[in-house]
């Protein structure tokens, strides 16, 4: 490609470096006991990916069962275990650590200039608190399974149910803890341990991204841990304070639920949102359009994401002037994500651009978010959400923000880092196949959602009439195409952990400092404390850094 | 850009500076350090509180829906025992912060004497916790195990609510006392779990201040678990005159 | 072309002729909400050709080959600005406009017919005025507003007719309203919307819209005999309601002749507006609603009657009034050829008052 940035090393002498986090230590233990970043970070990687591809085959299970409009794959209840544990794995096993516990624990600290997140042992508990999360929602599965759907409504989930609510409501819990000690330790770690010269102003914007999410998971989890202990209590004693023939208040449920679950979906894309900035700022070779707005966006999203959960609950019976506030707050909500899209669009302008795999990702993400959050507008809009909430609707419109959005930024940042996490890049034509094959599947599959949820087909259905089978066939055969779009890069990326070619510190040639420094990187990140003398994205330093080399080599 | 500098593991060693061993690799001063893990601290407090929030949330809400029955329930706690659990509960504070104070100035025994004393109190608070504890049971006033209504509904064969001469409820609203031990147990169940994790963690230092672990210009951990400690200890002082003092007078 | 592929030819005749892109527009409101709809769409593909627009000309003009040095750009405040205020401005008139959309939706009209619909696992339950009970299905009169008073007698359900662009939750332990005018006659899908367990997806059933003709032939057929409102009279004579709420000088509580939808004064101060909601929770929790000047004696209900009977006895209280929904209920009743003879002389009206003032 001669339009390609990439300057790999001389690769008939090129060669990983001998010392790196990766080769310090050997065997098992080391990876289980280590308090290192990076480590822990591709510990994650290698868990959330196992829990994706279990949401995964649930989710090929669902569109299966909807090829046709009777219930005859499985039985209704099947179906409705299958898409509970999808949504529950997806959300809480995957969507939700998936950037923050994996790129953003790997880049964090090196972007900041710092060794190590503030707390390592924090850092490596919240892991196992996740994988302890994890066995126990797959035990809780695997022993009969949970049919509430991921939003354990009460009473349904108090009184009516039989399934194991109890066991993977513990599982959430914990899960939810693992998530409050890996935002704590990125708030403590970037208020804390910024490098000399690192001001907040400096910051690349996926740590601004990821200041945000922090603030998210570390005041909203814990909402979410006293709803699920109060349904626990009140499945174990038969008696709570949701339950309405008791005199309990089943909204208050709702309430609190969704004080955490609404701010949960910025906590499932902000993080994105930060890897497309720097994605798009390091592909067009120019800094990020309104960096002051952009950053300042993520907080407005997270400030204002605190007071917007009731827009869940328009047909629920919420007072009127309840509907308005949080209508009018929702409206507000959208506008820093409006900010940020065309922020990055002029990021383009007068740039240098080329379109290697992470910036087709980013592309990709741009034009699915933009529809995702416009579909977001139609359900804040209380009249029309009247009509198209609790159905396929919301459905399609959920999963453009979370699978378009996140999951395309997810493999954006992964694409990315590639190099940085392992020395090696992952072959450029087969990714940048998988990068269209995977945004045409999700287009077939997604797009005619909306169309149904139109139409009014309800979500959450194991059967239904007849005459939305059409639309639901185009939708189960693109997921069979989203399918293979997503076991490609499993497959070429395991591969180019052999067979890749060698990196070099920099190949895309970016400013950040976690590309200034050997990949893959030393334990201790730097030789040296870096000193942060220049601003975020600025690619002239970038140039004099390269001619100082070249003359001193010289 | 050039390769890497090729490191030797003599120029790694080289670069760690000399600190205190009590020192982490990845912070540049001790000062850092502190202060990084104090505001970890304050942040985690933050979450308790979100967390705490919740029950204080469903507490208001039903409290002023079912207003008769959250009075005449709060005459069935024992307000001396509560008094006397939240004096305990203050002075094991006072105890954390003479230890906190122990351990800045390096006194290894006031340290060890002072964790002890902490240690002990919270055992008395949880042993109070107990007897009121058993009190509920003894009465039937567990909600979802054989839950009695004979004190609301007859309030006159209860000394307790006889005390204060209060009036029988109707039996739909004598039934809504069930939810305010709902969240009694909730609550002070809750708050009860962190003691014993306190407790459990006041353990371990105390054996570790034997050792003079904390006594030798260290006190970060020290004082991480005075603000948990205090942090606790403000909870139940949210708890008691909800629980026990706000309807004493209705 | 058929023989290429049978299956595949099916299919795509299926799809083309069953082809739409929103359900049929078959009440008053519905073509308001879908004008809202569209503006929204096309704002949205004027945003999402507008992003396009800009990522693929920017990716042709300064892609790598034609410009190999990228000019540093700061920002422009103008340009952010401008981004800024647009769609705040837009998101806002879509604010007013859906909010109006909203309050027409959940404010049913004075004059609307009330039909009660009790949702259970798994099915739809509706009681209409004049006695009729249907299962799985409601059957509606066009160009007249019917109110929707909903409750569950479990879990949440949700009542969604989305030919109507209505849906209602339906919440254990309170009531909630809807209201519709029909305006096209047609079989419509009426769909539980919110999840509520094994048979969620088999809570489905039809809203037939009829002519008024039409109408009065379904009600006539499906008469049971008596109107909900006796039902609630029986109801209200088996439990000895009337022992203590009657009209004489010593009774123990309060009259409830004209009492529904006035104000009424509560032993706490409170004002309080008798609707439905609330002789629901006088009759389930009392004591939390005592009428100022009577003792809390009344014992609760909660556990005796069903939501049904809750359902019956509201409407009974209803028509002690001698307000417009008295004759509504008549009318619906009169219409019944057999009943007219029976219903007249013991017309809930005066059998009601009657019983009251005894």
């Amino acid at each position: 490609m001669s339009t390609t940035i990439v300057t790999l090393p001389d690769q008939s002498t090129a060669r990983i470096p001998k010392m790196n986090y990766l080769s310090k230590e050997n065997g098992l233990l080391s990876w289980l006991l280590t308090g290192d970043h990076k480590r822990i970070a591709i510990l994650y990687l290698i868990s959330i990916s196992f829990f994706f591809f279990i949401g995964g085959a649930l989710a090929g299970l669902i569109r299966l069962e909807l090829l046709t409009p009777q219930s005859d794959l499985m039985a209704t209840d099947t179906y409705n275990k299958i898409f509970s544990m999808h949504g529950i794995i997806m959300i809480f096993f995957f969507l939700v650590p998936s950037v923050p516990a994996t790129l953003g624990n790997f880049l964090i600290p090196m972007m900041l200039g710092a060794k190590d997140l503030a707390l390592p042992k924090v850092n490596l508990l919240s892991w196992y608190l996740y994988i302890a999360a994890g066995i126990l929602a797959l035990y809780a599965m695997i022993t009969g399974g949970v049919d509430t759907g991921w939003t354990f409504t009460t009473p349904l989930s108090t009184h009516y149910v039989n399934t194991n609510v109890i066991t993977t409501g513990m599982a959430i819990f914990i899960a939810g803890f693992s998530s409050i000690f890996t935002g704590l330790n990125f708030i403590v770690t970037i208020h804390k341990m910024r490098a000399p010269g690192m001001t907040w102003f400096r910051m690349p914007l996926f740590v601004w991204a990821h200041y945000a999410t922090s603030i998210l998971m570390v005041l909203g989890t814990p909402v979410l841990a006293i709803a699920l202990v109060l349904v626990v209590l009140e499945r174990t004693v038969g008696i709570g304070v949701f339950d309405p023939a008791k005199g309990g208040d089943p909204l208050l449920f709702q309430h609190l639920f969704w004080f955490y679950s609404h701010p949960a979906v910025y906590i499932m894309i902000l993080p994105g949102m930060g890897v497309i900035s720097e994605v798009i700022s390091t592909f067009s070779r120019k800094r990020v359009f309104g960096y002051t707005a952009v950053a300042f966006s993520s907080v407005a999203i997270a400030v204002f994401g605190f007071f917007v959960w009731a827009h869940h609950m328009f047909i629920m019976g919420i007072s009127n002037y309840s509907v308005l506030i949080f209508s009018l707050l929702t409206m507000l909500v959208a506008v820093p994500s409006a900010i940020k899209i065309f922020n990055w669009a002029f990021t383009l302008y007068k740039g240098s651009i080329t379109f290697e795999t992470p910036m087709l990702y980013a592309f990709g993400f741009m034009g699915l978010f933009t529809i995702g959050g416009m579909t977001g507008i139609f359900l804040g809009t209380s009249g029309v959400d009247i009509h198209l909430t609790e159905t396929y609707f919301i459905v399609a419109h959920f999963h453009f923000v979370m699978v378009g959005g996140m999951l395309m930024a997810f493999l954006a940042g992964v694409h990315f880092w590639w190099p940085k996490m392992t020395g090696r890049m992952y072959p450029e034509k087969i990714s940048q196949l998988a990068a269209l094959v995977t945004f045409i599947g999700f287009n077939l599959t997604f797009f005619p959602q909306f169309i149904l949820g139109t139409l009014g087909m309800p979500r959450r259905y194991a059967s239904y009439p007849p005459e939305f089978q059409v639309l639901n066939v185009f939708s189960t055969a693109g997921a069979t195409i989203l399918g293979i779009g997503y076991l490609l890069p499993v497959l070429y990326l395991t591969w180019s952990l052999k067979y890749g070619e060698i990196a070099g510190n920099n190949p895309w040639q970016a400013t950040g400092l976690e590309w200034q420094t050997q990949s893959p990187p030393l334990t201790e990140n730097f030789v040296e404390l870096p000193i942060m003398d220049h601003e975020a994205y600025d690619y002239e330093w970038l140039e004099r850094q390269k001619e100082k080399e070249v003359a001193s080599v010289g | 850009m050039s390769d890497s500098p090729v490191l030797t593991q003599d120029a790694l060693e080289a670069a760690h500076h000399a600190h205190p061993p009590y020192q982490r690799h990845h912070f540049e001063t001790m000062d850092q350090q502190n202060d990084a893990t104090n505001f970890a601290m304050w942040l985690f407090l933050l979450t308790e509180i979100m967390f705490f929030g919740g029950l204080f949330t469903a507490y208001l809400i039903l409290r002023n829906w079912y207003y008769p029955a959250f009075v005449a329930a709060s005459h069935q706690l024992n307000v001396y025992w509560g008094s006397l659990n939240t004096l305990v509960l203050i002075s094991s504070s006072f105890t954390m912060a003479m230890g906190v104070w122990c351990a800045e100035t390096r006194r290894k025994s006031g340290l060890v004497l002072c964790l002890t004393l902490t240690f002990l109190l919270g055992l008395v608070f949880l042993g109070i916790k107990t007897i009121e504890y058993s009190e509920k049971i003894e009465k039937h006033h567990v909600p979802g195990f054989h839950y009695s209504l004979q004190s609301f509904l007859n309030p006159a064969s209860d000394p307790a609510a006889a005390q204060y001469g209060d009036k029988p409820l109707a039996l739909d609203m004598a039934r809504k006392t069930e939810l305010y031990f709902f969240l009694y147990f909730a609550m002070t169940g809750m708050h009860a779990l962190h003691m014993i994790i306190g407790i459990a963690i006041l353990g371990f230092m105390i054996f570790r201040a034997r050792a003079g672990a904390y006594t030798t210009g260290h006190v970060t951990f020290v004082e991480n678990f005075g603000l948990y400690w205090h942090f606790v200890d403000i909870i139940w002082i949210f708890l008691f005159p909800l629980l026990y003092l706000i309807s004493r007078h209705q | 072309m058929s023989d290429i592929s049978p299956v595949l030819w099916q299919f795509l005749v299926k799809w083309l002729t069953n082809f739409a892109l929103f359900p049929p527009e078959a009440s008053r409101i519905a073509p308001q909400m879908d004008a809202l709809y569209f503006f929204i769409v096309l704002v949205s593909l004027v945003g999402l050709t507008i992003v396009i627009l800009l990522v693929t000309s920017f990716s042709i003009l300064y892609s790598k080959k034609r410009h190999p040095v990228a000019v540093q750009i700061e920002g422009s405040t103008l340009l952010e600005a401008t981004w800024t205020i647009i769609p705040l401005g837009l998101f806002l008139v879509m604010f007013v406009w859906g909010a109006l959309i909203y309050f027409r939706v959940y404010t049913p009209p004075a004059n609307a017919m009330n039909i009660y619909v009790v949702g259970k696992q798994w099915m739809w339950k509706a009681e209409h005025p004049g006695g009729q009970h249907e299962i799985n299905a409601l059957h509606v009169p066009i160009n007249r507003p019917i109110q929707l008073t909903l409750i569950s007698q479990d879990v949440f359900h949700s009542f969604s007719i989305p030919a109507f662009r209505v849906k209602r939750e339906a919440i254990p332990g309170r009531y909630t309203s809807v209201w519709f005018e029909a305006t096209t006659p047609g079989t419509y899908h009426l769909f539980c919307t919110q999840y509520c367990g094994t048979e969620h997806s088999h809570m489905i059933g039809e809203v037939v819209a009829m002519s008024p003709d039409d109408y009065k032939k379904w009600l006539a057929s499906s008469t049971s005999g008596s109107s909900l409102a006796q039902n609630g009279e029986r109801l209200f004579a088996s439990l000895s309601c009337n022992a203590c709420h009657n009209t004489r000088p010593d009774a123990r509580g309060p009259s409830l002749a004209n009492v529904y939808g006035s104000k009424l004064r509560l032993s706490t101060g409170q004002t309080i507006t008798a609707d439905d909601a609330y002789i629901r929770e006088a009759i389930l929790s009392p004591s939390q609603h005592i009428t100022q000047g009577y003792a809390p004696i009344m014992p609760t209900y909660q556990g005796q009657i069903s939501e049904d009977g809750v359902i019956a006895l509201v409407e009974y209280i209803k028509n002690l009034n001698s307000d417009y929904r008295v004759q509504q209920t008549t009318t619906t009743t009169d219409l019944l050829p057999e009943s007219e003879g029976k219903a007249a002389p013991a017309g809930q009206t005066s059998a009601g008052k009657g019983m009251v003032n005894q």
